[in-house]
């Protein structure tokens, strides 16, 4: 527990501002972009920035302006780093194939497109999508079917935790094997890999009313399906997001992994494992960045659903 | 928030488990029946020029060579073979695999649990680490950190290092996410009453960290530890592939998935949710004995 | 077990030889532990009848929560036998011949107030606009007009326990029960809602059936005053209140008042040495 040191707002913006611009400077020494060897009076204003860098970065996390503190201190960290790995990737004059520079990645993305986009709808639209709808839809309806069944839950859930002990790796090979090559095996995959936890969530979260609650129904004669669509169901809300934006993150990780099993030649999987293979480093790590941006967005979207299916929930009020 | 269902006593569980595990069992010969029929009818029954019965196709979709869905007794048998008819250290037994994988799960999983605990102490100290660090760390989960495994085995390749490190490092990787989330949560998790009663001692950080902290986070610590060795068996086993590695379950089953060998990756795949179930299970011991005087 | 009255007044004396809303005959609940069994209920007899406000008050273990659950429904009995307006409890259940307050609210948090007081009218068959005009009625009885868009975790323990309320009168069931329904609040407060409760049932006369251990609620609230003990749960002393039918909080400052409550507390201390 330390008390966070009072600053001024003004001082803080002032660090930020004086920073960035002597980093615009030293943009334009020539050792910044290559045409030079750096001297050490390039050094001296490196190792001078990168203080500076962490100094601007202590004082906006001390702020306390309000609820985008968080994001402004992650998002300053974040341009730093690209601004820093820029500048020290070039002036060592690192090799491309080993770690290209941030402006290197955005150009490849920007004249790769159209490749990336085919690769974003092949892995992202058809694989992951269908995946994640089929195994969370079918997690859930299975769930709601034993919903009444103890004994088939008591000999489901253990063979379940069982399946998710086997590494999705391994059953990548065989999907390709039944399914072919192109989309529907990795989809198949992500169906095996979300059906369990949205099935074991799902249950879960059937069983989390309360007892006075569902002795509240009982009172009113209300039958079972009454009962679970007014009460289970909405009340099973929390625990089905929860599984659902974990089963988000397995799906694009399971689609991409099981492309590197065998893949026509579009897919996100496939470009990284071959790029990567040919050494074009630039590509496999535009690759990488389409895919992270598309899981945050995706992640992103779930939270905002979830604030709206189940704002009353503790958690998501902010308690 | 925890979705577990509390098991029932392992007796209530064994007649359930063992129906399903005889209606799954059953299922699966009828499906690999159903499955291997075409093929089987193609290549052994018809050129025979014989005619066939029901009882030939069974047997012969039971016991194909090359089958699209193996029986389980053909699954039983290889998964066998391989353990007793060749010698350890060679690469058509299991054992060799399973070393190789298992020591590169372990050592990342050493090296990814420091760093989560190192980590989080960091960044539950530091309110600059905890507002520029921690949100990049939770933000990277949503990231398919899994793709970068061939990235990494390639710069690491360049520098020189090879064999058991650089596929460690992924499975560090992936380690040491959920530590670390967990470990923050589970360091902060003391109650404010209780922060302040160590405050009333004139403790240090230090000894609040030791004394308050640490046992604290504890039942956070050990779900997280489950989930990352799972994590880090899968990345050593991604971690084999791009390589063209020779050793480990991964690079079995790509070898197995190349030469069509099905029983070869069925048997890799019985081995590795073996190998799953073993880490996992030496995890949840060691809960047990560091918890086991708490309720 | 004894039914004894007091020096009744006959107003109250003719409202107990009408048709009974409950009768309890011989009733016993006994659960199976794993040493001996328990006797949560033995030999209870009770008839409440209609109009009356009834507390049911005693220790912890007493019973009187296992006597509300069985005229409920919600706990079968080992014997004896259980009339709930001249039916089963379990057809009357079914026929939603009572309404039930808990110890907590119990209101659904996805539902604002009003949704959570339309509750039993749509499982009822209620149209949603029949069954939104009757809700809107019964949140003005309770005086929380103006509230209905609200969540329940954005009211107070005792707006949310008269929420409860509402929803239990909405569809005028004839038998309310009510569980400790005041506990978890505040004595200020408590009070209050105690006021409010008395001033309900003075208008519309429904039998009331209310446990409590808090012998001034007691005695302040009811017609009659059950008085149990534990181990076997039994009832001890039925108390016929002498007190007037309209009573304000100052009444409890009253010598009626207080010798009322004597009896009880004798009561209660004869149970407990037995």
């Amino acid at each position: 527990m330390q008390p966070a040191p009072h600053h001024s707002h003004t001082l803080t913006l002032a660090a930020v501002a004086a920073t960035a611009l002597a980093a615009a400077f030293l943009l334009l020494h020539p050792a910044a972009h290559g045409d030079a060897a750096p001297t050490p009076f390039f050094w001296l204003c490196t190792v001078a920035l990168g203080a500076g860098a962490i100094w601007t970065i202590r004082r906006v996390a001390a702020l306390n302006t309000g609820r985008f503190d968080g994001v402004l201190t992650a998002g300053l960290f974040g341009l730093w780093i690209l601004y820093f790995w820029q500048i020290l990737v070039v002036a060592f004059d690192v090799p491309r194939v080993l770690l290209p520079a941030p402006a290197l990645i955005a150009q490849s993305l920007v004249e790769n497109w159209p490749k990336l986009w085919g690769d974003f709808n092949q892995t992202v639209v058809r694989a992951v999508t269908v995946g994640w709808v089929l195994g969370s839809g079918m997690g859930f309806g299975v769930a709601v079917a034993i919903d009444r069944m103890p004994f088939l839950q008591r000999g489901l859930l253990p063979l379940a935790s069982l399946t998710s002990t086997v590494p999705l790796v391994a059953v990548a090979p065989i999907a390709v094997m039944w399914f072919g090559f192109e989309w529907p095996s990795k989809a198949a995959v992500v169906v095996l890999m979300t059906f369990f936890p949205m099935l074991v969530s799902t249950l879960a979260g059937l069983q989390a009313s309360g007892k006075l609650e569902r002795e509240l129904m009982y009172s009113y004669a209300a039958g079972y399906r009454r009962t679970l669509w007014s009460l289970r169901l909405p009340a099973a809300t929390p625990f089905i997001f929860g599984a659902l934006k974990v089963n988000a993150t397995l799906a694009l990780i399971g689609a991409i992994v099981a492309e590197f099993f065998g893949s026509p030649t579009v897919g996100l999987g496939f470009r990284i494992s071959t790029e990567a293979s040919r050494m074009n480093m630039a590509l496999v790590w535009s690759a990488i960045v389409v895919a992270a941006v598309t899981g945050s967005v995706a992640y992103a979207l779930l939270v905002q659903l979830e604030r709206r299916a189940a704002f009353w929930h503790p958690s998501v009020r902010g308690k | 928030m925890a979705t577990t269902i509390k098991p029932a006593p392992w007796w209530e569980q064994l007649l359930p488990v063992a129906v399903m595990l005889l209606a799954v069992i059953i299922l699966w010969y009828g499906a690999a029946c159903g499955m291997n029929a075409s093929g089987a009818i193609e290549r052994v029954l018809d050129p025979t020029g014989n005619p066939w019965t029901w009882q030939d196709l069974v047997s012969v979709t039971l016991n194909m060579e090359r089958p699209i869905l193996p029986a389980p007794h053909q699954i039983a048998l290889d998964f066998w073979s391989s353990l007793v008819d060749w010698p350890v250290d060679s690469p058509r037994n299991l054992l060799y695999h399973v070393a190789v994988t298992g020591q590169t799960t372990l050592v990342g999983f050493v090296m990814g649990t420091l760093l989560g605990l190192v980590l989080s102490i960091l960044i539950v100290h530091s309110r600059t680490l905890d507002r520029a660090l921690l949100p990049w760390i939770v933000a990277s989960q949503t990231v398919p950190v899994l793709a970068i495994a061939p990235i990494v085995l390639v710069i690491l390749g360049s520098l020189g290092l090879e064999g058991l490190l650089p596929k460690a490092v992924i499975a560090m990787y992936l380690c040491f996410f959920p530590v670390t989330v967990a470990m923050v949560q589970g360091l902060r998790s003391p109650q404010v009453i209780e922060t302040e009663m160590m405050h009333t001692y004139a403790a240090n950080r230090w000894q609040t960290l030791w004394l308050l902290r640490m046992p604290a986070a504890l039942p956070f610590l050990f779900p997280a530890l489950r989930v990352g060795i799972a994590a880090g068996l899968v990345g050593a086993m991604v971690a084999e592939l791009p390589t063209g590695a020779t050793a480990g379950l991964g690079a079995r089953l790509l070898t197995g998935s190349y030469y069509g060998n099905t029983l070869a990756i069925w048997s890799a795949l019985v081995m590795s949710a073996l190998l799953g179930l073993v880490l996992t299970t030496f995890v949840a011991g060691l809960e047990r004995v560091s918890l086991r005087h708490r309720r | 077990m004894n039914s004894v009255s007091a020096n009744a007044n006959p107003a109250l004396a003719s409202r107990t030889d009408a048709r009974p809303a409950v009768e309890v005959r011989n009733a016993s609940v006994v659960y199976q532990t794993a040493d001996t069994p328990v006797a949560a209920l033995s030999d209870i007899d009770l008839r409440i009848g209609e109009g009356e406000f009834v507390s049911l008050i005693g220790p912890s273990g007493c019973g009187k929560t296992t006597l509300l659950r069985v005229i409920a429904d919600l706990e079968p009995i080992s014997a004896g036998s259980v009339l709930v307006n001249g039916v089963t409890p379990h057809d009357a259940r079914l026929a939603r011949a009572y309404g039930y307050v808990f110890q907590s609210p119990a209101l659904f948090p996805w539902r604002n107030v009003l949704a959570n007081v339309m509750l039993p009218l749509q499982i009822q068959g209620n149209s949603a606009s029949q069954s939104r005009v009757i809700a809107l009625e019964h949140l003005e009885r309770v005086g929380l007009s103006g509230f209905e868009k609200k969540y329940p975790w954005q009211l107070s323990g005792g707006m949310q326990q008269r929420v409860s309320i509402a929803r239990a009168l909405a569809f005028e069931p004839k038998i309310l029960m009510m569980d400790e329904p005041f506990g978890a609040l505040d004595e200020i407060t408590r009070d209050r809602l105690n006021e409010q409760l008395q001033q309900l049932w003075q208008r519309e006369r429904r039998t009331v059936v209310f446990v409590t251990h808090s012998i001034a609620e007691a005695v302040y609230l009811s017609s009659r005053i059950v008085v149990m003990s534990p181990r076997p749960g039994r009832i001890v002393k039925v108390i016929e209140s002498p007190l007037p039918d309209e009573r304000f909080l100052a009444l409890r400052d009253t010598q009626a008042f207080m010798d009322v409550a004597h009896a009880v507390r004798e009561a209660l201390a004869d149970g407990h040495n037995d």
